[in-house]
């Protein structure tokens, strides 16, 4: 099942919107990427670096306390956060990365958010000896210090991009404009299922794996396939990754879960789904935060990774066709979670998990008891914890303040 | 085809010159001041004038015209502002030059594809140029363009392959502008060895001029291209020239370039 209509479409949305020094390469990877899925070699050899390497199959964990702090369905959990490196982005760096193996490419560039896509980078070329250069937003370098860390222990060369707002965005823009002058030798790892055709494609495949091993571990540990599904979603690659292999099954809820930041009558979130309108950035035709002129607003939320004024274009189509249902969690209902998850499951979620956190107990109690609640937990929080703490800590349990 | 570009060439040519294409961001300093800049381009010989609209994540553009949007976009410059109040002040000052805009395909979308055509006609504008528009997805608006009398003017790049090349010449409308170098604008000391082979094969498949533009900025380069292209554009040096120096100080700058074009 695929929501794709003609090639690299998903309805209205997709496309390739680059220059056309880039369209040569995009073609060449469209084809090496077909070849490849043709190729079992190439499909067993992705499998064994994540069982091996990624510790593939993440695990489905039943999340009890919270199942019965929310009183509703029952809530389980898939564990990206146990995945090496911490999130779900390994699965398509890996990927990726052996494509652009396979391709003879000599080096690697990325963008980054959180960081969490420049770890997983660095960390397939360092398993696999290719140079890497990962470009992040000057203040999202500020605010995730420990994934710098990582990238440069790693080998990776860190490049803060100091033009526009300083985050995402203006990150994917500077690894874009590299790739334009360097695309002979470079592969382009985009981390999101965003950008031009055949990213999002090649992108929703390989986080695809998080679905595929639900689907099966939700038959042996209840019994069918789960109620309702929630992610959050930023560009959408985790989204897409566990909800794209339900899309044709209409009785499973999808629930994708954007930054409401400050609010969303602020102007200051990550809510493109929701408030979003039909434009073309990064290559792709989806719905962008942008004033009426067509500039690309400033999107804001507490996470780094949802701080991004796109999304991929299958979850637009998704969104806009109403098989996914979309919510919005504020910067502070995405705290209170993390703190609600940590303390009642002993898990500390990414900030961008949190907001998927955050609209769940209204789902499981909308779902009501007897019925499956499954969120995908999409990374680790350990990332956030600067972030976190600058906002002070609640006292103990049992402690009173 | 809209034939004030046509013209432009055809007098180049007759004058025994390569014509010379002059970028300016409009909006930078402010919208006012770029009139003055556009003006002073064609007082020192700029033959079309290609007129930037700032979008706020310009990926084809290299630091210098990046730069130029941020200026232009904290100036208020918008596409409706550019075509209501510097499009009609420069056409008044340079009647017989032919405006191009260049922009991003987001900024058109925003506006409306109609709604441009029609409003940039109106105004005196010959062409546009969108650098994140390949021909894959430029049908439907190439169309709209053309029933409004615009030239949708298409881009080849030194990463284009000979018969792809060869499609997006046969197909041209206005100009052809051939990319000089796989990278975004701005200066270049040295230009690919090959690109006069590719400006040649373009030319010969184009049905209308060929251009060369990306990283030209003396006498010298504009000289070499021309035995090659029926002219040559000139972006980043002139809005660097304009920013630090003043629109006199572009205007010199295209006086010289323009004696690296006369043949």
């Amino acid at each position: 099942m695929t929501t794709e209509t003609t090639v690299g479409r998903f309805g209205r949305y997709g496309g390739r919107y680059v220059p056309e020094t880039l369209v040569p390469a995009l073609l060449e990877l469209e084809e090496a990427y077909a070849k490849a899925s043709a190729d079992p070699s190439f499909g067993e050899e992705v499998a064994r670096v994540l069982k091996e390497f990624v510790g593939r199959p993440t695990t489905l964990t039943p999340a009890r306390r919270l199942t019965e702090a929310w009183g509703g369905a029952h809530v389980w959990l898939k564990r990206e956060d146990l995945a090496h490196t911490g999130a779900h982005k390994i699965n398509n760096t890996v990927g990726q990365v052996l494509l652009a193996r396979r391709m003879g490419k000599k080096r690697i560039i990325a963008e980054t958010g959180a960081g969490q896509h420049g770890v997983a980078t660095a960390t397939a070329c360092a398993l696999f000896g290719l140079p890497c250069e990962v470009y992040m937003g000057a203040l999202d370098v500020e605010r995730q210090s420990l994934n710098v860390f990582r990238m440069r222990a790693l080998g990776a060369v860190v490049k803060p991009v100091e033009s526009g707002s300083r985050t995402l965005k203006d990150a994917m823009n500077e690894a874009m404009r590299t790739w334009v002058s360097q695309v002979s030798d470079t592969h382009y790892v985009i981390g999101s299922a965003a950008g031009p055709h055949p990213y999002p494609t090649i992108v929703r495949d390989f986080q695809s794996v998080i679905g595929k091993e639900l689907r099966t571990q939700a038959q042996a540990a209840f019994g069918k396939l789960p109620d309702a599904i929630i992610a959050c979603v930023g560009g959408g690659s985790n989204a897409i990754g566990v909800l794209h292999p339900f899309i044709g099954d209409k009785d499973v809820r999808l629930v994708g879960v954007e930054a409401g930041g400050h609010g969303l009558n602020t102007k200051q979130h990550g809510a493109s789904l929701t408030l979003g309108t039909e434009g073309v950035l990064h290559g792709s035709r989806s719905l962008v935060l942008q004033d009426e002129d067509g500039q690309i607003q400033e999107a804001h939320s507490i996470s780094a990774g949802l701080d991004y004024p796109g999304v991929g274009p299958e979850l637009a189509h998704l969104a806009k066709t109403g098989r996914m249902e979309v919510r919005t969690a504020t910067d502070d209902e995405a705290l209170a979670a993390f703190y609600e998850v940590a303390r009642t499951e002993g898990i500390l979620p990414a900030l961008e998990t949190s907001h998927a956190f955050a609209r769940g107990r209204e789902l499981a109690r909308d779902l009501g008891k007897g019925k499956y609640l499954v969120i995908n937990c999409s990374g680790r929080g350990d990332k956030d914890v600067a972030t976190i703490s600058a906002r002070g800590v609640p006292p103990p349990v049992g402690v009173k303040s | 085809m809209s034939g004030e570009i046509a013209q432009a060439f055809a007098k180049a040519k007759a004058r025994g010159e390569g014509v010379l294409v002059a970028y300016a961001m409009a909006g930078d300093p402010d919208l006012p001041r770029s009139v003055d800049v556009f003006a002073a381009l064609v007082e020192g010989g700029a033959d079309i004038l290609e007129i930037g609209v700032a979008f706020s994540d310009p990926i084809a553009d290299g630091p210098v015209i990046q730069g130029a949007s941020e200026r232009a976009l904290k100036a208020g410059s918008t596409l409706k502002r550019v075509l209501d109040e510097v499009v009609p002040e420069v056409r008044k000052r340079c009647p017989q030059t032919p405006l191009v805009i260049m922009t991003y395909v987001n900024v058109i979308m925003a506006l409306g594809e109609e709604r441009f055509a029609k409003l940039a006609r109106e105004r005196g504008v010959s062409g546009a140029i969108l650098p994140d528009l390949p021909p894959e997805e430029s049908a439907g608006l190439r169309a709209t363009f053309d029933a409004a009398g615009v030239d949708l003017i298409p881009l080849c790049a030194p990463t284009t392959p000979k018969a792809r090349a060869e499609a997006i010449a046969r197909d041209g409308r206005g100009f052809v502008y051939c990319v000089s170098v796989a990278g975004v604008t701005g200066m270049r000391a040295e230009l690919p060895p090959d690109l006069s082979q590719r400006l040649d094969l373009v030319r010969k498949a184009s049905p209308v001029p060929v251009v060369a533009g990306f990283g030209i900025s003396t006498a010298e380069q504009a000289r070499t291209l021309s035995a090659h292209a029926d002219g040559v554009v000139v972006g980043s040096a002139l809005v660097r020239a304009a920013h630090a120096d003043g629109p006199g100080a572009a205007k010199t700058l295209c006086a010289d370039i323009k004696r690296g074009l006369k043949r």
